[in-house]
């Protein structure tokens, strides 16, 4: 798979770690009431969609940026590719 | 019928036209006790378990495909009960005794083979684990030996032993491990189960459970609603996107893993080895060819195949274990989608739904599991408790910080 970074253009997925689903990005709030649910659905649980993923890739044998990518789990087709800094979710 | 060798000398006399098929294919019935989701090996040894061991009789096994098409007829055939954790080991050293039975027990032959795995060490604090891991696997009734370089030479004299920067110092060997035939553990269980009345409904694709006042009444399926007291999930690689027809959310991710198979050689490799400096493992079928495979791809996947870096570190654990490998010729690799979970430990267990079980997470080990998976699966449908060696994989076990992770990695599923 060619990832294709923001910056530096076509990338070999290779030179990446995969982390998962891009809503981790989403931390859950820890002073309501029921952050402990929210933590461990946050931590352990995941929607595992077949189909349109955005996940987290981290660039770490290249500039060491995260990028949010968005992918077909169905097919591995890439649709997107941003900088996790610049990504509203 | 039996099969036996009476029968064999009978057939071969009459030119083999008396066989007949092995199991029915019955149309669904409105209403079952039980219905099983998924015809693997896992949802098929459920299914006889319930009738052989529990006397159910009601009971359906619904595929979406056909029997035994999914991971079960994919994987690379090794049976092991070599794990160290409390909550696992005493499960899977029950699969392995009920390995052994296996072929009495369902009049068929699944070709098990004892013929030994052996985990190989590279380093002194790999051996202190190994023996760690021996002594926890002893503790439970299985059979562990730790073998040293020689032990190792004497059973595999052309390994790779003084290889500068993984010299083999040794391994773990189990005795009692070895190989099966996969797809006659499904077809095995298919017919001894048939001929216990379980009804096997291929091409009947579960689409959605039907929930009335808060209970499972049945499953809405691609041939038609089917009404059931119980239902249970047993559809490892599509776990996710089942239950989520419910709102179930799962501590799994979908991962792919290759296997891989070469031409048919002479016979080299008596039993099972794996590379322990690498993720590598390695058997020869009965065929000649050498089975083998390594880590999952490592990113979520619904594509029952993978990538060539994967191919290519296969290759390279191959080469650096054994290296007149490098001769042989890749024939064939596929690829399976596996249910991979936060702990690398599997689930057996209700959901928050009455009526709704479930049976999945079995990361790239559900092979072996596949006995003692449909006995605790049938025990739990039978008696609404979970059985005694599968009592701890339970769904809310993050949720109470009891993970059973054999590796230590953390909610990390691609490094299980």
């Amino acid at each position: 798979m060619l990832i294709n970074h923001p910056l530096l253009g076509p990338r070999d997925a290779q030179e990446f770690v995969y982390k998962g689903d891009a809503r981790l990005l989403q931390r859950p709030d820890a002073m309501v009431e029921d952050s402990l649910e929210r933590f461990t659905d946050y931590a352990y649980n995941r929607d595992n969609p077949a189909g349109i993923h955005r996940e987290l890739w981290y660039h770490e044998q290249g500039d060491r940026s995260w990028l949010v990518v968005t992918r077909n789990t169905l097919t591995h087709e890439i649709v997107g590719v941003e900088l996790a800094s610049e990504v509203r979710l | 019928m039996s099969y036996s060798i009476f029968r064999v000398i009978k057939e071969a006399l009459n030119d083999h036209k008396g066989w007949g098929p092995a199991w029915r294919d019955p149309a669904p019935k409105s209403h079952y006790d039980i219905v099983i989701v998924g015809g693997g090996g896992h949802g098929l040894a459920t299914a006889f378990y319930l009738a052989s061991r529990y006397g159910l009789r009601n009971i359906a096994v619904l595929e979406r495909g056909w029997l035994g098409g999914g991971n079960v007829g994919r994987n690379t055939t090794i049976v092991r009960s070599n794990y160290m954790l409390p909550g696992n080991e005493p499960f899977y050293e029950l699969s392995m005794k009920l390995w052994e039975g296996l072929e009495q027990e369902l009049n068929y032959n699944a070709m098990v083979s004892q013929r030994g795995v052996l985990n190989l060490c590279h380093s002194d604090a790999q051996r202190d684990a190994f023996r760690k891991r021996g002594n926890a696997m002893l503790l439970q009734g299985a059979d562990a030996e730790l073998l040293d370089t020689d032990g190792v030479r004497q059973l595999y004299p052309y390994l790779n032993f003084n290889d500068a920067r993984f010299p083999i110092l040794g391994g773990l060997l189990q005795r009692r491990g070895g190989t099966v035939r996969h797809d006659a553990v499904a077809w095995g269980y298919a017919r001894a189960a048939d001929r216990l009345g379980v009804d096997l409904i291929q091409n009947c694709e579960v689409l959605d459970f039907r929930v009335e006042n808060g209970a499972t009444v049945g499953v809405e399926t691609s041939r038609g609603f089917i009404g059931a007291g119980k239902v249970g999930v047993a559809v490892a690689g599509s776990s996710s996107r089942l239950m989520s027809k419910v709102g179930i959310r799962l501590p799994i991710e979908s991962h792919v893993l290759q296997a891989f198979v070469s031409e048919g050689l002479k016979p080299v490799i008596p039993g099972v080895i794996t590379f322990g400096a690498g993720h590598f493992y390695l058997s020869q079928s009965d065929k000649g060819g050498l089975v083998f495979g390594g880590d999952i791809d490592g990113y979520n996947t619904y594509a029952s195949r993978g990538n060539l870096p994967v191919v290519e570190d296969v290759c390279e654990g191959a080469m650096g274990l054994m290296p007149m490998l490098g001769r042989a010729r890749l024939l064939r690799s596929w690829g399976g989608v596996m249910d991979m979970s936060m702990d690398g430990s599997p689930f057996i267990d209700r959901t928050k739904i009455p009526g709704l079980f479930f049976n999945g997470g079995w990361c790239y080990g559900g092979f072996k599991a596949t006995p003692a998976s449909g006995l605790c699966f049938a025990h739990l449908l039978a008696t609404g408790t979970s059985h005694e060696v599968a009592s701890q994989m339970r769904l809310d076990r993050f949720a109470r910080g009891a993970m059973i992770d054999e590796k230590g990695q953390g909610a990390q599923p691609n490094l299980h």
